[in-house]
């Protein structure tokens, strides 16, 4: 897959205050263009969902490629949260929801009857729409993934964990001095950012993203984002927006959903200047969706 | 014009939207006034009959104890002791602060003025201090009932009356001489039911109310909890989980006495359980507030946010760690709060115990869940049956105690709730 360096230019639209990162982003990127072959992460063969009798996800084919961002983007009720809880299983709670088809992670079936969710999920962590942080207090909140997959040997470890997972989400720095307080006192994109930490404390393989900034405010959704782009060199991202332009600047690979259908998958950069199907250049250019 | 006549229209228009606010805010007011005034009535029309029955009188007797009668030969022998004639003290005692009473009949009328309470309190104060025998001590007997009453001024001396003008007269002397006090009613609270109304109490019903509630929370909160953890978050939603569930509403409208009837059918004739024990009462009981608190806990546990049961879930939590980690501590004040307000109204129940023989005469203190006990609403409804006047203030005062312990267990119930609340 090509990945090719869109980022500086869409970077300095979002904010003054982030063209420091912009050298940055380049220079990863550069990185992620040194490596040619991108091995695929996850993967999707001819599936399709249905809510009882409704179908809601058509023959999707999707890969997903390792340690980079996969932006699905798509008009309300298209079909790209469904396909994004797909892939950890998230719509096994959904009574009445049927999956069928092939999802893969590292080769192996996740709807595999022998495979264990639990630990799928532990390998595959989600950040949702709305920040969501427990009612406990911050360390607590990322503490919590390890403590039941039992990641820490003692409490010095644990604290290692919490700090670490913090720390790689720009969070350290805002709560260190009250980690004992609720995480739901924070402010929206700090909870959001708790939440990533929470998921990475895990050590994921892959993250889900679905609309993590549609509830934040523009400066925290540019932290959002540099952190999206700084995780990217340690995880595999698929990320679910409404935000074109948040599309074009976080991700390397872009899907775009209709009714269902997967219409077109491409590098990022291919798919906002020469879309191949009509409908995405539609989308894309704000004719509908 | 027709703007100026839009205007004119719009105008009114608000002015009658806002006349409507205040007539609504007007009925709220009224309606919670009602309430309030009811309550109020209520309590008030308790606390006025039942105050003075916190009261009761006493008349103070020096009691000779001589020794020859309490202990024979000089040898003190806890037999002898528990066998003296203790009334003949007492009655030689009210003679002879009452000079002139000489014909049997008159006589007997005299010695109704003390109950027989007053005799064991004699036994009792003797045995407990034998140095007293020999000695002149001074006692405080229980005035009978009609005293009490008359003293209070509930009934009136005449011919045909509970107290004759023979009696008023006596009652005048001692009451000139210093001997009639009123005290404190201890017995009210520390003896078991009784014919006599004086020594008449509601410790024995208390111990009965609080057994039968350890029994019927025991086992309907876990139950219940449990029934509601699972219903809410475990089982599929399909046919069976919706019978279930209207069935688990239906039996919360079911007339109680229906829980007593079954109680009667199931746990006294085919289970053999003992009757009139706070055992099968706290079953019945348990079984009455089981649909209260399914019901109130899965309303808590619905009303967890999802996000809270998502963000678990996608941390890898298993769907027993989501509840017992996540779920039930938000849900834990809600549930607790319908468990108390079920286990209050059992509190306040009762028609099911009349079926299961909780409605016995019963004088002792149960001293476990097997013994023969009543409970506090049904003394209730023995004392208001009773004929004596001293039982009307009587069954006043308990039911103030009633409403006493249901207070104390909202009470519990708001305080731990505030602790639990966590608003996060």
């Amino acid at each position: 897959m090509n990945m090719e360096n869109n980022r500086p230019e869409t970077v300095k639209s979002v904010a003054g205050g982030m063209a420091i990162d912009t050298a940055v982003t380049g220079e990863k990127n550069l990185k992620m263009d040194g490596t040619e072959e991108t091995t695929i992460k996850m993967s999707a063969r001819n599936l399709d969902v249905f809510y009882g009798e409704k179908q809601a996800l058509f023959g999707i084919d999707l890969d997903v490629p390792e340690q980079s961002v996969t932006a699905l983007i798509g008009p309300s009720g298209c079909g790209k949260s469904t396909f994004l809880r797909c892939l950890n299983r998230m719509n096994d709670t959904i009574d009445g929801c049927r999956v069928d088809g092939d999802i893969r992670i590292d080769q192996s079936d996740i709807y595999d009857r022998a495979l264990d969710v639990v630990e799928l999920r532990a390998r595959i962590g989600m950040v949702f729409q709305k920040p969501n942080p427990f009612p406990k207090s911050i360390y607590d909140n990322v503490a919590y993934g390890p403590k039941i997959h039992g990641l820490a040997q003692d409490k010095d470890e644990l604290d290692e964990i919490v700090r670490s997972s913090l720390e790689r989400a720009g969070l350290l720095k805002e709560v260190v001095d009250r980690l004992d307080s609720p995480g739901t006192g924070l402010s929206g994109g700090q909870q959001q950012r708790l939440c990533i930490a929470r998921a990475i404390a895990v050590s994921p393989e892959v993250i889900l993203m679905d609309e993590p900034c549609s509830a934040l405010d523009p400066i925290a959704t540019a932290h959002i984002e540099e952190l999206i782009d700084e995780l990217r060199e340690n995880f595999t991202i698929v990320i679910v927006t409404h935000n074109m332009q948040q599309a074009a600047r976080v991700s390397q690979q872009t899907a775009f959903f209709h009714l269902g259908i997967l219409v077109e998958c491409n590098a990022t950069n291919e798919i906002f200047t020469s879309p191949s199907d009509e409908r995405t250049q539609g989308y894309i250019t704000g004719r509908y969706g | 014009m027709t703007e100026n006549s839009s205007r004119n229209l719009a105008i009114q228009l608000r002015k009658k939207r806002y006349a409507a606010e205040r007539r609504f805010r007007l009925y709220g007011i009224i309606s919670i006034s009602i309430a309030l005034g009811a309550l109020c009535l209520l309590i008030g029309n308790m606390a006025a009959k039942g105050w003075s029955a916190f009261m009761q009188t006493y008349i103070i007797l020096e009691v000779e104890l001589p020794r020859d009668g309490l202990a024979p030969g000089g040898k003190i022998d806890i037999e002898t002791l528990r066998e003296a004639n203790y009334v003949a003290y007492l009655r030689k005692s009210l003679r002879d602060n009452i000079p002139g009473v000489t014909s049997r009949r008159d006589r007997r009328s005299l010695y109704k003025l003390i109950s027989s309470g007053a005799t064991l309190d004699l036994q009792n104060r003797v045995l407990a201090d034998t140095k007293l025998i020999g000695s002149k001590i001074s006692i405080a007997a229980v005035a009978s009932d009609d005293v009490d009453q008359f003293i209070k001024g509930n009934i009136t001396a005449g011919s045909g009356g509970k107290i004759s003008s023979k009696q008023a007269a006596w009652i005048k002397t001692l009451s000139d001489a210093g001997r009639i006090e009123k005290r404190f009613n201890t017995n009210l609270f520390s003896n078991g039911d009784s014919r006599e109304p004086e020594l008449a109490g509601i410790w024995g019903a208390t111990i009965g109310s609080l057994l039968t509630m350890f029994v019927t929370v025991l086992l309907s909160f876990p139950l219940g909890v449990a029934a509601a953890i699972y219903l809410e978050e475990f089982a599929r939603k399909n046919r069976w989980t919706d019978i279930i569930e209207v069935n688990i509403n239906n039996l919360a409208a079911v007339p109680s006495i229906v829980f007593g009837l079954l109680g009667l059918a199931v746990f006294l004739s085919f289970f053999g359980l003992p009757r009139s024990a706070p055992l099968v009462g706290g079953i019945v009981l348990a079984l009455m507030t089981l649909p209260t608190i399914i019901i109130a806990s899965r309303a808590a546990l619905s009303a967890v946010p999802p996000s809270i049961r998502e963000a678990a879930i996608g941390m890898g939590a298993s769907p027993m760690q989501v509840v017992l980690h996540h779920v039930l501590p938000l849900a834990f004040p809600g549930i607790l709060t319908g468990t108390i307000i079920g286990a209050a109204r059992a509190l306040g129940e009762t028609a099911p115990l009349l079926m299961i023989g909780m409605v016995a005469f019963i004088v002792d203190i149960p001293g476990s869940i097997t013994d023969p006990a009543t409970v506090l609403p049904v003394q209730i409804y023995l004392w208001a049956d009773s004929p004596e006047r001293a039982f009307v203030e009587r069954t006043a005062a308990a039911t103030l105690i009633l409403l006493t312990f249901l207070i104390l267990m909202n009470l519990i119930a708001v305080i731990l709730r505030k602790k639990f609340e966590r608003r996060w």
